[in-house]
């Protein structure tokens, strides 16, 4: 009786703890949506596609700052995965698990790092190196800009997919593996006809929670991406994202069409991490039934 | 069970440290305290003053500098007593407002150009020059018509990288006021704000990001607030003023700015100033606060602390400023600050005789 009870009470507060989080979420899109309004109402649909920025005018549009947001969270993904991917494969399948615990405690560590940290440690080292390569180029010599910005990015997303990939490799069946050895298959084509195959959804999970990160990063990319509110031209110019413009320019937005349009900002980065996350459930659904699980 | 207790004991003492019972309260009683918000710019300056008003009275202030554009919307919905801005409320905004807002200058800014050039010269510029470079007009350090006001320095055939502020600042406000007064062709493309569509260059969070950015790259120029400049020892230009002087960035140049006929509300650009021995790219900052005090139940005290507040700051608390890189209010702007705080009303009758 007693322990009915309070199997009844803790239910009832997993439940409302649940519940909490979904109209936590719900809550921060009814309000992003209310504040948005006055711009939403003043633009329409055209602050997705209007690349003029001009507070002086009063005229906003998003498109820089949603290119910018995407071209270096994608190109930051591009370079980090095979690095993700490797460090993964090598702590789960090479690595005796002294040095592996070490190297993926390290990484790890990565995650804990302040992303402030590394927005200096990219102005003093990455910026500077960047410049070079720049000058070496015959390019103008920003060394702030997209690609500074990608790249930083590409480190601190690092350790989200590594973890979850990590973890994912380690759950696929030692039987599996031990067949194809059996069967006589290199320690290669284990991994490649094995274990990659049979990870794959869970390696793809672990790369959008990474692309989520990366979306949502400020700090940082404000520190080296050179905050230009223009459209995208080349990967090596100044451009600015959408996190990094809400935190620059909210404090000194006095008029509310001004005001709601950084807002509405924030309800597209809003909807796009919701849009992208929805897309890779969707993918990765689709592997796990065509393994047939 | 022993768990249980050391995580009762450790959360108690938590909440002990974050929640001082009492304390506070009896603290509070001994002295008004008074909440001010806005502008980051004098900051430094006002903690100065408040700390030191504080030994002197005992009357507490707490100012959260979280920028202009806050201040003023904390005003407006009346949460705190005074704002802070470093760009004058417009016609516009002031007819927003629930009641009269009063303007009170409190110090004076400036606005340095800074750039990062081998040997690193001081600069002559025109404002012509001066607008062209930022219009993305001008593109190489060696252009005639820098070669011509610099006439004995050797300027490189460098690229003109343009380095702006990426946050709202009054500091742009200052300086975008400052080109659209003297060049038509500023006025009319790019126009004056705290935040602008910049024709060309880079972003840097801050006077620092600023600052970091041009120690990093050769041939960039751009724009801090003077105090910064000082204290980093940044290369500093001198600028044409209106009366056709160049002159040097200091703290007398930019009070001399000020000494001009000023409007009855202070709401007035400093920027391209007539005073002939004045530094053209100055402005004030200024604290705001509601004419009528009386509201949201508000007692008379802590309206009259306010006022007492207010009046040192304009008068015996100006000495501090030069010490801390502050322009000294000139006497024609404390004048005005006198006459707008003798307004100042609670219930409809002055707070000061």
């Amino acid at each position: 009786m007693e322990s009915a009870k309070t199997d009844k009470i803790f239910e009832i507060l997993t439940r409302s703890l649940g519940s909490l989080v979904l109209a936590t979420a719900m809550g921060g899109f009814i309000t992003l949506t209310i504040l948005s309004w006055p711009s939403i109402k003043a633009f329409g649909p055209s602050f997705l596609w209007s690349t003029r920025w001009d507070p002086v005018q009063g005229q906003f549009g998003a498109l820089p700052f949603i290119v910018g947001t995407l071209a270096t969270s994608f190109l930051a993904l591009f370079i980090s995965t095979p690095f993700s991917l490797g460090t993964s494969l090598f702590l789960a399948e090479y690595s005796p698990p002294k040095i592996g615990n070490a190297v993926a405690f390290l990484v790890e560590l990565l995650a804990a790092i302040p992303s402030v940290i590394y927005g200096l440690w990219g102005i003093f080292f990455l910026v500077p190196l960047v410049r070079k390569m720049e000058m070496a180029f015959n390019l103008p010599p920003y060394g702030v800009g997209g690609f500074t910005a990608s790249l930083i990015l590409a480190i601190m997303i690092l350790p989200y997919a590594t973890s979850v990939i990590r973890e994912v490799i380690s759950l696929v069946p030692q039987e599996l593996r031990e067949g194809a050895y059996a069967l006589g298959a290199t320690r290669w084509e284990v991994m490649r006809y094995v274990v990659l195959p049979y990870a794959r959804s869970g390696i793809l999970a672990g790369t959008v929670l990474a692309l989520g990160r990366a979306l949502g990063e400020t700090m940082a990319i404000t520190m080296v991406i050179g905050n230009r509110n223009e459209l995208l031209r080349s990967i090596f110019e100044p451009t600015n994202t959408m996190a990094s413009v809400i935190a620059n320019e909210f404090t000194e937005a006095t008029s509310s069409v001004y005001l709601s349009s950084l807002v509405e900002i924030g309800l597209v980065l809003f909807v796009i991490t919701l849009v992208v996350n929805i897309l890779a459930r969707m993918v990765t659904e689709r592997l796990k039934m065509e393994k047939g699980e | 069970m022993n768990n249980w207790k050391r995580f009762v004991t450790v959360s108690l003492l938590v909440l002990a440290l974050i929640f001082p019972l009492g304390r506070g309260k009896a603290h509070a009683r001994k002295g008004v305290t008074l909440l001010g918000a806005g502008a980051t710019f004098p900051y430094p300056l006002y903690s100065k003053w408040f700390h030191v008003y504080n030994q002197i009275t005992g009357v507490k202030v707490n100012y959260q500098a979280i920028g202009s554009g806050g201040g003023i919307r904390q005003l407006m919905n009346r949460t705190v007593d005074f704002g802070g801005t470093d760009a004058f409320m417009s016609d516009e905004e002031l007819a927003q407002a629930p009641a009269k807002i009063l303007h009170i200058p409190t110090t004076l800014g400036a606005v340095v150009v800074t750039y990062n050039l081998p040997g690193n010269p001081q600069l002559r510029f025109t404002p012509q020059v001066l607008a062209s470079i930022f219009m993305g007009e001008i593109t190489r350090w060696n252009d005639p018509r820098l070669v011509s006001t610099n006439p004995y320095i050797r300027l490189p055939n460098m690229k003109i990288i343009v380095v702006h502020r990426s946050d709202g600042s009054g500091t742009t406000n200052i300086f975008t006021d400052y080109l659209s007064k003297v060049s038509e062709e500023w006025a009319q493309k790019v126009g004056r704000g705290k935040s602008v569509k910049w024709p060309v260059g880079l972003g840097g969070k801050g006077n620092s990001g600023v600052a970091g950015l041009i120690k990093q790259i050769p041939g960039s120029i751009g724009y801090v607030e003077l105090a910064y400049a000082k204290q980093n020892h940044l290369p500093s230009s001198t600028v044409q003023n209106k009366a056709g002087n160049f002159i040097e960035p200091s703290l007398k140049s930019i009070s001399l700015a000020a000494n001009i006929p000023l409007p009855p509300d202070t709401r007035v650009s400093l920027t391209n100033t007539e005073s002939p021995q004045g530094y053209p790219i100055s402005g004030f900052t200024w604290i705001i606060l509601y004419q009528e005090q009386n509201y949201s139940g508000r007692s008379r005290t802590r309206t009259k602390a306010l006022v007492d507040l207010l009046w040192w700051c304009i008068h015996n608390a100006q000495k501090y400023n030069e010490a801390l890189l502050y322009g000294r209010l000139p006497k024609a702007a404390v004048e005005r600050g006198e006459t707008i705080l003798k307004s100042v009303a609670y219930k409809g009758s002055p707070l000061l005789k």
